[in-house]
């Protein structure tokens, strides 16, 4: 079913956006599709809120667990082959990837 | 009109801990061969999984506690999502709303306040080179423990900025949290400055950051140099905008990197793989008992209890070393009836390396000063060889490897100079004719 367009919750704009953010190269027809999508899966997540939850402290994480923590202790680490076992490019001992300039650190 | 900046200040301090945040690789990574410190987890890779390391969450602590910071209750860690090649995972593991550390403040020389915003916990990435095209990433330093500790907008001006980072470097190394070598980035400094007509309390609507600049003189350099520009841009009736800034070395002003366009949209959530962590009253408490006497406590101590200037409370409490050599200094100088400031007077003006003098020994030597104490080299030297030819055993036992016997001879001379000779000196010139082979030399 097409939704119309008051129906589109996340139009192409916010899809582009967060494809950039997330460094995804999206096709004109892939932008309005996800839009599409993605706008479905919102007003499917939206039922939630038909919840009740005035009061409830949020979950965010399911394990009950609280101060789970390891004594600051140093273990033998991969070797450098190992490590560069995926890349498809590398270079003495570094991964390489396209030159990128700028913003570091966040 | 009168303009004046408003500066913040986000500091970013790397911990000494063996291993790494959140995995076991040794977090010792400066100038190790790329890529031998790591493991699935700082390599993220898929189903791998971080575990806390605790030593970290109380260096963490430490920090704020001596900040002045409230601990928090809870505290959670929230992935903040970014993508860029030097973090493997795709998003930092960081703290946003709960925070280990938050609202404390420190107190500059100029007894101006700098209140801090938070101090928490979060993990370094990994170290990216450009060359030749293409960039190389080495992720040693991917996840190494990293405390942020972000200001209020409180600075004014450049003087306040580099007295706040000398004393949050001389805090790390008195916690023995960090080494704090800011031109190994142990420590790194970012800052947010807009500027405001002055006597205007609102903050102004944009505000610059400059960032990504690896050296404390280059950061000096910038913020000044922004704060021109923002002026000169300002009265020339120019819009000002929020933008991350860099610095250009060559060409001394700043660039632009990023426009408020374009601005990170770190969209932070919880950590689902990592539990809260619940900070016990008795926990902190340890943790505060702790702590050593903080340096701004030791020279206000100082000032009151010896009765020094306050400069020089300063400058005897730089580090924990230099405190602790003054502080025997003292103690020793109570019997000989030298006190503090003639101590203090002596550290200043000769700086006497603390790893190789005693504090006794400059005791000996102020105390000499005062009673006439014969310090001349060339008389020194007269007397020497009077006692090495009187003395030709001593002199042969201590070629022969017996250091106690230039006891002998430095006895010798106190003799001949009725106890005014300088030992510190006498030692010096009796090892200096002792190792010259001839023994006519002496005469
Ligand atoms: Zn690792």
């Amino acid at each position: 079913m097409k939704l119309t367009k008051d129906q589109v919750r996340l139009g192409r704009d916010k899809v582009k956006h967060v494809a950039k953010l997330a460094n995804l190269p999206l096709t004109p027809e892939e932008e309005e599709k996800y839009s599409e999508q993605l706008s479905k899966i919102l007003d499917y997540i939206d039922q939630l809120n038909s919840v009740d939850t005035k009061g409830v402290e949020p979950t965010f994480n399911v394990s009950g667990l609280s101060n789970v923590m390891r004594k600051d202790e140093s273990l033998a680490s991969l070797t450098q082959e190992e490590a560069l076992q995926n890349p498809s490019q590398k270079q003495e001992g570094f991964f390489v990837t396209k030159r990128v300039i700028g913003e570091e650190n966040g | 009109m009168k303009y004046e900046p408003v500066i913040g200040l986000e500091v970013h301090v790397e911990l000494n801990t063996k291993s790494k945040m959140f995995c076991r690789c040794s977090a010792d990574y400066f100038g190790k061969e790329p890529n031998t410190h790591t493991c699935p987890v700082c390599l993220g890779l898929p189903g791998a999984l971080p575990y806390i390391n605790e030593q970290a969450i109380n260096d963490c602590i430490k920090i704020g506690l001596a900040l002045g910071c409230t601990i928090s209750e809870k505290s959670l860690f929230e992935r903040k999502n970014y993508f860029y090649p030097d973090l493997p995972k795709g998003y930092q593991i960081s703290q946003y709303r709960w925070p280990l550390c938050v609202g404390g403040k420190i107190t500059l020389d100029s007894g101006e306040v700098i209140r801090i915003n938070r101090a928490h916990q979060e993990e370094d990435t990994g170290k990216l080179t450009h060359k030749d095209g293409v960039t190389l990433i080495d992720f040693n330093r991917s996840g190494v423990p990293l405390v942020e500790i972000v200001t209020e907008p409180d600075f004014t001006n450049v003087e306040q900025i580099r007295d706040y980072a000398k004393k949050l470097q001389q805090l790390f190394r008195y916690l023995g949290v960090s080494n704090a070598d800011m031109e190994r980035g142990d420590m790194r400094l970012e800052a947010n400055i807009s500027v405001r007509p002055v006597g205007q309390k609102e903050l102004p609507p944009y505000r610059v950051e400059l960032k990504n600049i690896n050296s404390f003189r280059f950061m000096v350099a910038a913020v000044e140099y922004e704060i021109k520009r923002q002026i000169t841009a300002i009265e020339k009736g120019e819009k000002l905008s929020q933008e991350t800034r860099g610095w250009d070395e060559d060409k001394k002003c700043t660039y632009l990197q990023r426009s408020k366009e374009e601005a990170h949209d770190y969209r932070y959530f919880p950590e689902p793989d990592l539990p809260e962590l619940i900070l016990e009253h008795k926990k902190i408490q340890q943790i505060k008992n702790s702590l050593p006497e903080l340096p701004w406590i030791k020279s206000g101590r100082y000032k009151k209890e010896l009765n020094i200037r306050v400069e020089d409370a300063v400058r005897v409490t730089e580090s924990i070393g230099m405190s602790q050599f003054f502080e025997n200094a003292v103690e020793h100088g109570k019997d000989h009836g030298i006190n503090p400031q003639d101590i203090v007077n002596y550290i200043i003006n000769k700086k006497p390396d603390i790893e190789t003098v005693l504090p006794t020994q400059i005791i000996e030597e102020i105390k000499g000063k005062a009673i006439g104490v014969v310090g001349d080299v060339g008389e020194l030297k007269k007397l020497a060889k009077q006692a090495i030819k009187d003395n030709p055993k001593a002199v042969e036992d201590y070629k022969k490897g017996k250091e106690a016997a230039l006891q002998v001879l430095i006895g010798a001379i106190m003799r001949l100079s009725a106890g005014k000779a300088e030992v510190g000196k006498v030692k010096q010139i009796l090892a200096k004719l002792l190792l010259e082979k001839d023994g006519d030399q002496y005469a």
